[in-house]
């Protein structure tokens, strides 16, 4: 059985590495759009921010049940519901920590110099080119904050973990679930052993982003 | 249908925010310096020829192809339009090496012939001992120098050059415009070079067009167009220190020289003879440069100018001494004391060198002269 601590990291990694995947996209549109309404996008990826994790909770697990939409696709394809499994954990945890990925990824993309990219251009780069062998790499620091903010952000959760995933122990009990509820079963030991293991994550976590980022700086300069 | 063999045709429309900018040029294989005031729009033509702005309306050909065409709806994209784009910020990419700066262009090429051509360009600009170093590590001019190479390796059918070296130091600045004309020559691509210097304009080309709020006004030879009348804009922008407006008071057709009056005071400057009669109204240009300060008054000199004033004020500026010298007008230690109405002091900018400066021992609220030759003033264009 998976330990909650390891599935809490499971879990993480699955999220971060998924928001890569989907928030650069956005954050590239984000960053370089002259589109009119852009602040409304902007609002919408922001949301999770300031709305309660119960409220999200809420509204996913009325759409991840078998009556919502993604829901009933997801159990007529797989065979079983996404509320109370771990992929339903997957898709809440990426729209909650969707602003946690975008946010950084954006401000880094808009931050490379345009001028860079005209002068790609104007050597007969193409938009990939440019973005694969510039935008990229000087963004780079940036991309590695948002893949870490949004996996620090995911090992943390908590509210919206109880609504979709219930609590099953290997399947959905992660570690700050586990924690909760080791507290109301008085087993402090336990919820002071795994806390100082999130805390101990989180925390070598930042360092290794700040010192890598540093490092980079330095070498540019 | 392409009715013009130039190497290059511009016809462009922008409505720019200030004005619209409506011009048309065409380029043989030359060098041409496009010369204007900042805001007058030679940036604005520099970017719809390279592709980064779409001009409302008009037809732009490079050799025999055409870019861009508002009637047929050819817009080509920055990329497809082979033209090398210089401007004052080299934009090297911070994270690549020297060599990869100026391989960065050639990257669908097979790795031997790139190899190859980024090595000769190297070699050419003499930055190949900085091959390895990233652009952080290595001066201003040799970044631009790895610039010109990094745009010059991909063979462009045509070169815009926007203020490339007016970061640069005088000495290095010539160096990279030999090594620039000498592959213009060879290429013999057409070559824009943008400047709001004139004697850079004058030292760059034999073709020189003047853009002024966004319209072509003139097109040719440097010294024909800088000998000119020109407007108030463009005495300004070079240099001109004293502009003052005032009045023609007498013409004197066999002595080859004009008495103006300078407006709203009773200074008397003779200037050369233009076609002006007594009553119009005149503009005067003078280079602080070109004056000269005197303590006593000269005698037996051939300047027709020769104008009491006292020093306001002293600035040092770099590499020379500016001074600030009231003329005319009514003083306040003239005896008779009439003081006169509407009669103003005239201030003029003078330069000198600090040898001068000490020779003359010149200090704030002293009396001298200033000398100024009639040849010396500027008509300007009205």
């Amino acid at each position: 059985m998976t330990s909650p601590i390891l599935l809490s990291l499971q879990l993480a990694l699955v999220t971060s590495s998924l928001l890569l995947v989907i928030g650069l996209p956005v954050a590239c549109w984000l960053a370089f759009t002259r589109f009119r309404l852009r602040f409304l996008v902007e609002s919408v990826v922001a949301l999770p921010i300031v709305l309660p994790p119960t409220v999200l909770g809420f509204y996913l697990l009325l759409e991840f049940g078998s009556r919502g939409w993604l829901g009933a696709f997801w159990q007529r394809f797989t065979g079983h519901t996404l509320a109370f499994s771990f992929e339903g954990l997957v898709f809440g945890s990426i729209i909650y920590s969707l602003p946690f990925a975008v946010q950084p990824f954006t401000s880094a993309l808009a931050s490379v110099d345009r001028r860079l990219l005209a002068a790609s251009a104007s050597l007969g780069a193409s938009s990939m080119r440019t973005f694969w062998r510039i935008t990229f790499p000087i963004a780079f620091p940036g991309i590695v904050t948002g893949f870490a903010l949004s996996f620090a952000h995911t090992l943390g959760e908590f509210g919206v973990v109880l609504m979709l995933g219930g609590n099953i122990a290997g399947r959905t009990q992660t570690a700050s679930i586990a924690i909760y509820d080791n507290v109301q079963m008085l087993d402090y030991p336990t919820a002071a052993r795994q806390s100082i293991t999130l805390l101990g994550i989180s925390f070598a976590l930042l360092v290794l982003i700040n010192a890598l980022n540093r490092k980079r700086n330095w070498r540019l300069q | 249908m392409n009715a013009s063999s130039a190497p290059l045709h511009v016809e462009i429309h922008i409505p720019l925010q200030q004005f619209p900018l409506a011009c048309t040029f065409e380029a043989q294989r030359e060098v041409v310096v496009l010369f204007g005031a900042s805001g007058a729009g030679k940036t604005s033509v520099l970017d719809s020829i390279a592709g980064f702005r779409t001009p409302i309306r008009g037809r732009i050909t490079i050799g025999d192809r055409v870019v861009f065409c508002s009637e047929n709806g050819i817009n080509l994209p920055v990329r497809h339009r082979r033209v090398g784009y210089l401007s004052q910020q080299p934009a090297l990419f911070p994270h690549l090496s020297v060599r990869q700066n100026v391989e960065y262009g050639l990257l669908d090429l097979p790795q031997a012939e790139r190899d190859e051509r980024v090595g000769a360009i190297l070699e050419r600009f003499r930055i190949a001992a900085l091959a390895s170093r990233r652009p952080a590590k290595i001066s201003g001019g040799e970044q631009q120098r790895v610039a010109l190479a990094r745009t010059l390796v991909c063979e462009p059918e045509l070169l815009l050059l926007d203020e490339p070296l007016s970061a640069l130091d005088l000495g290095l600045k010539s160096l990279l415009l030999e090594s620039l004309f000498d592959w213009q020559r060879e290429r013999a691509v057409p070559m824009l070079y943008v400047t709001h210097d004139q004697s850079e304009a004058y030292s760059l080309s034999r073709r020189v067009l003047v853009l002024e709020k966004g319209h072509v006004v003139a097109d040719g030879e440097p010294h024909r167009i800088f000998s000119a009348p020109f407007s108030r804009e463009r005495a300004e922008l070079s240099g001109y220190e004293n502009i003052f407006d005032a009045a023609v008071e007498e013409t004197h057709s066999a002595l080859g020289t004009m008495t103006c009056r300078v407006m709203e005071s009773n200074l008397m400057l003779e200037a050369p003879l233009a076609n002006k009669t007594a009553g119009d109204a005149a503009c005067l240009a003078l280079r602080a440069g070109d004056i000269l300060v005197a303590t006593v008054c000269p005698t037996g000199i051939s300047a027709r100018n020769l104008l009491p004033g006292r020093i306001r004020v002293i600035e040092d500026r770099a590499g020379m001494v500016e001074l600030r010298v009231q003329c005319g007008g009514t003083r306040g230690d003239a005896k008779g004391g009439v003081a006169q109405n509407k009669t103003q002091r005239t201030e003029f900018c003078v330069h000198v060198t600090r040898g001068a400066l000490q020779n003359l021992a010149l200090r704030a609220g002293q009396d001298v002269w200033l000398v100024i030759k009639t040849h010396s003033i500027q008509f300007l264009r009205s």
